[in-house]
């Protein structure tokens, strides 16, 4: 294919991500050192009472023809970051030993970093393990219960990530059957909405329970073709089931568990959807959905887009630096492929 | 063969734990689906209560609305017995459709799932309640005649016809059908593209968009809002559609991608050494035996507009909202615990068509899922 027609076919997808996906990101960052003010005009009011007049100033945002106010942009540098990150609280947390971490937590951005990271972190071993496990234990099953198995597997993956999060809501909700099941087991009232750990928890058995089947469906595939050879060769070795696990399938599954730790990391990191379902914004956010809360109207219906640039910004810089060890890895293979 | 003689030898205990962790596996997986099922079809008593057997028999709703009766229950399940089998023996009933080794054709497949539709509907909807009320007047003191289990449809109906939830759904079919063809045309022309140059700039252009896929969405609403609200698209599914496509894009050339690289190239030489140009090689060529790869990239770009919160959220509002985020409504207002029941019905509602998509297109979900990963 000539340089021409490659530049024709991928034309239109290229204009659409530079367009759609370079230009916002650029804008972005231009305004995440901007804000949005209202202009004020100072209006002199003279009330008069019978012992004389007086005369105040009051500032008042100016209004355009149709009632609304006018705003104007400006350059505010840094402002919106040091909104953000807020450095002083962060200074005087650190200097206070033994209470540093309750005192970061205060700070919503901080909080939402510790929630987003530990979920990216603890949901992925464990997305790993299980989904490893499903998939050994489906291969031993008969191949008239592959394909049901496979299909009732798919569900959890399939459904709506906030109509997921809202089904679990309901099981534990007030009395939820399954609250009510721990009431019984443990003897005691339990309230899973009432403090953060306990919706971080369910949170994190949400996330679990959605993507297990995404690493179960890849391993799954990845067994097919591991060498039957190789495992009887072990076998002839004396090698035990376990041995071979360690040093024959899980070698073999390697660019598998590097691929789904990959899309995993990139999507957990993401987590918002959890916190829609579980109404969760209360007690824990997320980096996305501070970014999310920055863009919905308060009630005088302004958006605080120069903050939620800052934080988009934030979070990109983290997105970075999660990914670029696995990015490497993918580079240098894809170069050599 | 080899597998076989390797599954034999698996020792008792190794092969019966490793089945019931899929059987607890199966239970974990369908319980909150499922139990979001059984909880849209009672009345509040029974969904909320805290005894599991009450909830399933529904004694309330039982009581105070009814439900389906033995027969009923006998009728549905041999309806779901017959189209079951109907589908079974679609290749027998479509064999004119059916090529050489049995598997049937674009069009025998389609007629065949209509015809099971169309079986299951006519038996469910049309004969069980027709004859399962006959049956119950003619023995009104038999054992069947009465209702079983509770069960109502009305939270449903307050969804659909009070609150006019259908308005949210040919919302998103628009910005599904929208998202999915744009995403699908300047895709398969990019995917195609990529595929056939394994040139340099082709190698970045892949690594970018791995980057892409990485972004947060909220990031890329951050800058679309102020030009969207400058432009007046703001509030509109245009919008939303551009934005989608625009998420989706990176991860539709990569798949897309792949299922070409799998095309071998001589197949469109072939045909521009018989004249064709490249768009007609491509198009007429390459394009007819692409379907497998088009339909399963569809898939996921379906989901991905159908499944979206954050970007409807954000640029739609009131009546021109989707599905999936017009189901928060129910929770804006004092939430009373029939509220809570109409979202419940909501949430399966949405549910149905991915379930039913899952049924259809098992095998294309998984190939998509694991061409990326196996094959790179």
């Amino acid at each position: 294919m000539n340089q021409r027609t490659f530049w024709a076919f991928v034309g239109p997808s290229l204009f659409m991500m530079v367009l759609f996906i370079a230009g916002p990101l650029v804008g972005v960052l231009v305004q995440s050192f901007q804000q949005q003010r209202a202009d004020f005009e100072t209006v002199e009011r003279e009330s008069c009472t019978p012992f004389g007049c007086t005369t105040e100033t009051t500032a008042v945002p100016v209004t355009d023809d149709d009632g609304r106010i006018v705003t104007r942009t400006v350059w505010v540098g840094w402002d919106n970051y040091a909104a953000l990150l807020d450095p002083d609280a962060v200074r005087a947390a650190l200097n206070a030993p033994g209470d540093a971490l309750r005192q970061l937590a205060q700070i919503r951005f901080w909080d939402a970093l510790r929630f987003t990271v530990t979920f990216a972190l603890v949901t992925l071993p464990l997305v790993l393990v299980l989904g490893l496990l499903l998939a050994l234990a489906v291969n031993t099953l008969t191949d008239a219960l592959k394909g049901p198995t496979i299909f009732v597997t798919l569900l959890p993956f399939i459904i709506t990530p906030v109509i997921g999060a809202l089904a679990v809501r309901w099981l534990f909700i007030g009395d939820g059957i399954l609250t009510a099941g721990l009431e019984r087991l443990l003897e005691r009232e339990v309230a899973m909405f009432a403090q953060g750990w306990t919706i971080e928890l369910m949170m994190l058995g949400y996330r679990v329970w959605h993507v297990v089947p995404f690493a179960f469906v890849i391993f799954y595939a990845g067994l097919q073709t591991v060498a039957a050879e190789r495992l009887e060769a072990a076998g002839i070795d004396g090698a035990t089931r376990w041995q071979k696990l360690r040093h024959v399938i899980v070698p073999h599954l390697m660019p598998l568990i590097v691929f789904v730790s990959l899309i995993h990391l990139m999507d957990s990191y993401r987590v918002f959807d959890e916190i829609v379902g579980f109404s969760a914004s209360g007690y824990r956010t997320s980096l996305q959905y501070l970014t999310y809360e920055f863009l919905v109207p308060d009630e005088s219906g302004n958006r605080s887009i120069g903050r939620a640039s800052a934080s988009a910004v934030l979070t990109m810089i983290g997105v970075v630096i999660l990914l670029v060890p696995l990015l490497r890895n993918t580079w240098k293979e894809q170069r050599r492929a | 063969m080899k597998a076989r003689s390797t599954l034999h030898r698996l020792p008792a205990v190794w092969r019966t734990s490793s089945s019931l962790l899929v059987a607890f596996w199966i239970v974990v997986a369908l319980f909150p689906i499922a139990w979001l099922v059984v909880m849209s079809v009672k009345l509040p008593i029974d969904a909320f209560a805290p005894n599991v057997l009450d909830v399933l028999r529904g004694p309330d709703t039982r009581a105070r609305v009814g439900g389906p009766s033995g027969y009923d229950l006998l009728l549905a399940g041999a309806s779901l017995g017959l189209a079951v089998t109907v589908h079974r023996l679609r290749r027998t009933l479509f064999a004119p459709f059916a090529d050489t080794v049995g598997e049937l054709n674009v069009g025998g497949t389609i007629l065949s799932y209509l015809t099971t539709a169309l079986t299951l509907g006519v038996t469910t909807l049309v004969l069980t309640p027709w004859l399962g009320s006959a049956l119950e007047a003619a023995t009104p003191d038999g054992p069947l005649a009465h209702p079983l289990l509770g069960a109502t449809l009305q939270h449903f109906r307050a969804v659909w016809i009070d609150n006019a939830f259908h308005v949210h759904l040919r919302n998103s079919l628009y910005v599904t059908g929208g998202v999915v063809s744009i995403s699908l045309t300047i895709g398969a022309l990019a995917g195609y593209g990529l595929a056939r140059k394994g040139s340099r700039i082709a190698f970045w252009i892949l690594i970018a968009a791995l980057v892409f896929r990485a972004l947060p969405h909220s990031t890329l609403v951050t800058g679309y809002l102020p030009p969207f609200i400058e432009f007046g698209l703001y509030g509109r599914q245009i919008a939303v559609i551009i934005v989608l496509v625009a998420i989706n894009q990176p991860f539709t050339i990569w798949m897309l991608r792949s299922f070409f690289a799998n095309v071998p190239a001589t197949l469109d030489e072939a045909a521009m050494v018989d004249g064709a140009t490249r768009l007609q090689a491509f198009w007429h060529v390459v394009m007819p035996v692409m379907w497998p790869g088009v339909i399963t990239t569809g898939l996921f770009s379906f989901m991905l507009a159908y499944n979206d919160y954050l970007v409807a959220a954000l640029l739609l509002d009131g009546r021109d909202q989707t599905m999936v985020p017009a189901i928060m409504q129910y929770f804006n207002r004092e939430t009373t615990l029939g509220d809570q029941l109409e979202a419940i019905a909501a949430a399966v509602s949405i549910t149905g068509p991915l379930f039913l998509i899952v049924l259809v297109f098992q095998r294309q979900i998984v190939s998509g899922l694991t061409q990326g990963a196996v094959k790179g």
